[in-house]
């Protein structure tokens, strides 16, 4: 009987935290982001509903049905309300998924427009980084043997390449603000996973295969890129930003970077 | 259906045969529940150093440092030890407590008495089974005291992390190797349980246990006998390309063009890591029905009995059962839509997911549907069962948000994965066990628990738990990425820190009320009262007999069924509740 009250209380003040946001998503940064908030407000108003509604129920029937000396009613069933019941929730879950579709088609179908911006992304135990073409727009080869960190060259580029000499090797992801970026996400090591919580987007970099990643972000400002997969002992340490700057900060950096 | 005479062992005479290597269903089913309550206090255990440390990184506490010398030199915790805390916990917890004690410990004891059979169909691969269980937590928990000590690629142990050796960290080394031995063992044991189940469930049914009478308890056992039988079986294969891997130099999992630790990988090519994944939560997902079904039928079960109602829907229950076990097949790719696999085949396994949602809803509905019109009485056993009701939708809805892959785009790896999962896998079938414990321990120890205790522990685990896990979903929403030993790296998640220490706080909390229950069950079993044989008034056939049950269960007379499960406060009926092998006469109803 003190049950009841106990799962209303424990139901309001979940759902008061969801309401109230008090922790919460930091704003988006771009209309992917926009979009993804709006498919989980939809879910959450849904879920929400759900939630309550079940939970006040199992409180209500735990103290009206409490033992009172009353002998229980004898009934074994009711299929209308069971069919009802059930084709009510799959439409309904069936419509969330299907109301999220174009988020997910829009970041994994879509190609990226043909000017996005290059970007090679390398995820190493327990350290990233990022490398950009130069002006000559061509990554150059690259060689595991030529690897040494120490020496700033984590891809390992070939110095006897022409195409690598103006490429920019960065320990950070810098991006212009409103231009498309295409990612070309590699791991030398162990599974990782590029995740930038304003982006509202995460994806696994697996050794052994080139994944690719496009979006744009649209407000400047520096957003933090924790590794999301466990990668081992340093996991939690891997840690870089992506600082999303104005076109003209951008082109000015990769110069300066150029020349150094 | 009648039992076959070679099942008529006698009662053993000797300790060793009876207590240790003992043939008989009650005692072995004893067996794993206990090695289930020895593991499930280490994984606690486990939780409760990790939410200490996540907490206070820089604490140096000296009796670490006598426990772990080197992976805590000085009482300070390394990441690396964090981790292997977490890998044991999340592999102690899902391998040997939560598909242990529901379909191993109370399966074993209750599915023969509940289907009227004298013992399981083949008792000596049931005490094979419970041995071969026993030798992989052992091996399991050796890992712990090899060099570079327990693994650190987590109870998933995704490749090339937990297959290129130990030259990728400390616990890399033997002690995975020992993890992924330990497992292969375990699925052995769980492949014998699983066709001992089945082959039980099929053949050994009394007189008039139609498939339709059985209680919904056996038709979980059952469906997870056979989630196992195919889960297990791909696990031990994907387990023994792991080892072959690490030990003589295949490449399933691992492929070419590797550079671990400064140093090339040139023996190893062609192998993919998404194989394993795939390999891996072909099982893994099925294995969270495994861990959560009996749970559901131990919960309709109690659900009818306290609120003295049949079950709402028992038809509706039946395949809602058996549609959870096949869907549950048909989804492991939502475990995996952030791993790089071909993003067009996440549109299925989302669709397939959300499907899962519809048996899901029968539950729920037909539960408050039984409790609804009913006289609800407050054992200890029922207030877990009704917790179960609640946990299981809290962690349900949450699933509705992981199942979508455009939401799992932000949500994948973080805490809010983290609350879902412990809700209601975790905790929700742990409730499940409690409930069978409350209500079962009568029968299995012939004594009577303490009821008030037990509702003084349901109130603060029920609580402690929402306070643990609750708060999860919402770090995960603010962006906390899972399986991290120290959040003070990541500038966003200082704020949060006030959330992390209340979940700690709450863990401890929670932990120490499970003292009350240990006091309770070993007090019940040396100082309870005498228990009589049907002290629920329950219809179902374990209650038929003595408590406990004489050692060929029926005393040597073949019980016949005339009833149905569920027939509770029948208009008529001299009692509140016709037993299942009542005369058929006492109620017109089948």
């Amino acid at each position: 009987m003190l049950l009841a009250p106990v799962i209303w209380i424990l139901t309001a003040i979940i759902a008061y935290f969801f309401a109230a946001k008090t922790w919460w998503f930091p704003p988006p940064i771009n209309a992917h982001g926009i979009a993804y908030d709006q498919q989980f407000m939809r879910t959450l108003i849904v879920t929400g509903v759900i939630f309550v509604l079940a939970q006040c129920a199992l409180g209500w029937v735990i103290f009206r049905f409490r033992d009172r000396g009353r002998p229980a009613s004898h009934n074994h069933g009711n299929d209308r309300l069971e069919t009802v019941w059930t084709s009510a929730t799959a439409l309904l879950f069936l419509g969330l998924v299907l109301t999220g579709t174009k988020i997910w088609a829009n970041v994994h179908f879509d190609q990226p427009p043909a000017d996005a911006i290059p970007i090679e992304v390398l995820g190493k135990q327990f350290a990233w980084s990022f490398r950009y073409p130069g002006p000559d727009g061509k990554f150059g080869h690259t060689d595991l043997k030529f690897v040494n960190d120490s020496a700033a060259n984590p891809f390992g580029l070939d110095d006897k390449d022409p195409a690598g000499k103006d490429d920019i090797v960065s320990a950070s992801l810098k991006i212009p603000a409103g231009k498309p970026i295409k990612l070309i996400m590699h791991s030398r090591d162990v599974i990782h996973n590029f995740f930038v919580r304003e982006l509202r987007m995460k994806q696994d970099i697996v050794p052994g295969m080139e994944i690719p990643l496009s979006f744009q972000a649209d407000t400047v400002g520096v957003y933090e890129v924790p590794c999301s997969e466990l990668c081992g002992l340093g996991h939690f340490q891997m840690r870089t930003t992506m600082q999303v700057m104005s076109p003209a900060d951008f082109e000015q950096w990769k110069i300066e970077k150029a020349q150094k | 259906m009648s039992a076959p005479t070679h099942l008529a062992h006698q009662a053993p005479q000797g300790f060793i045969r009876k207590y240790v290597f003992s043939l008989d269903h009650k005692v072995i089913g004893i067996q794993y529940y206990f090695l289930g309550l020895f593991s499930v206090f280490l994984g606690i255990s486990l939780s409760l150093l990790m939410r200490f440390h996540m907490v206070n990184p820089e604490a140096k506490v000296s009796w670490f440092a006598h426990l772990w010398p080197t992976s805590a030199a000085g009482g300070m915790m390394s990441p690396e030890l964090y981790l292997s805390l977490m890998t044991m916990h999340g592999t102690i917890m899902v391998f040997f407590v939560l598909t242990t004690v529901p379909q191993s410990g109370f399966g074993n004891y209750f599915l023969p008495l509940q289907i009227g059979a004298e013992d399981m169909a083949f008792p000596v691969l049931n005490m094979l089974s419970f041995w071969t269980t026993f030798l992989a937590l052992v091996v399991m928990v050796s890992a712990f005291f090899v060099q570079g000590g327990a693994p650190l690629s987590g109870w998933t142990a995704y490749p090339p992390l937990s297959a290129a050796g130990r030259i990728t960290g400390p616990g890399q080394g033997m002690g995975q190797t020992l993890w992924i031995a330990s497992i292969a063992i375990f699925c052995g044991a769980s492949l014998m349980g699983a066709i001992n189940f089945i082959a039980t469930t099929v053949d050994l049914r009394c007189k008039g246990m139609r498939l339709m009478r059985m209680p919904l308890t056996c038709w979980t056992w059952l469906v997870t006998a056979i989630l196992a039988l195919l889960g297990f079986a791909v696990l031990l294969a994907a387990g023994l390309l792991l080892i072959l891997d690490r030990t003589v130099g295949t490449s399933f999992f691992i492929p070419g063009g590797l550079m671990i630790s400064d140093q090339i990988i040139a023996n190893h090519k062609g192998g993919s890591p998404l194989l394993w994944q795939h390999l891996f939560w072909f099982f893994g997902h099925p294995e969270v029905y495994i861990a959560i079904l009996p749970g559901m039928g131990v919960t309709s079960h109690l659900l009818a009995t306290f609120a003295r109602k049949p079950v709402f829907g028992y038809k509706a229950m039946v395949y809602a059962i058996l549609s959870l076990g096949f869907l549950g097949f048909l989804v492991w790719g939502h475990h995996m839509f952030m791993s790089g696999m071909n993003p067009y085949s996440a549109m299925a396994f989302s669709v397939l997911t959300m499907a899962i949602g519809v048996p899901s809803a029968i539950k729920t509905f037909n539960w408050i549907g039984t409790l609804w019109g009913g006289q609800i009485h407050f054992t200890a056993a029922m207030m877990f069962a009704l917790g179960f009701v609640s946990l299981f939708v809290t962690g349900g809805l949450s699933g509705i948000f992981l199942g979508q892959p455009a939401l799992d785009l932000y949500f994948h790896d973080t805490y809010f994965v983290v609350g879902h999962f412990h809700m209601i896998m975790g905790v929700a079938a742990i409730f499940g066990m409690f409930a069978g414990t409350f209500y079962w321990f009568p029968k299995m120890f012939g004594k009577m628990m303490n009821e008030t205790l037990g509702k003084i522990h349901f109130f603060a685990t029920f609580i402690g738990v929402y306070c643990i896990f609750m708060p999860m979903h919402f770090v995960g929403i603010a962006g906390t990425p899972r399986r991290y030993s120290d959040f003070s790296n990541v500038e966003y998640l200082a704020p949060l820190m006030p959330v992390q220490r209340f979940m700690t706080h709450a863990a401890y909390f929670t932990a120490a009320v499970q003292i009350l229950f240990l006091i309770n069950l070993f007090w019940s079993l040396w100082k309870g009262p005498k228990a009589p044989m049907n002290p629920w008034n329950s219809t179902s056939l374990e209650w038929t007999v003595p408590s406990p049950p004489p050692f060929d269960n029926f005393a040597g007379v073949h019980p016949v069924v005339n009833h149905g499960p569920y027939e509770f406060s029948v208009p008529g009926a001299p009692t509140d509740f016709i037993m299942q092998t009542d005369p058929p006469s006492v109620t017109s109803e089948s």
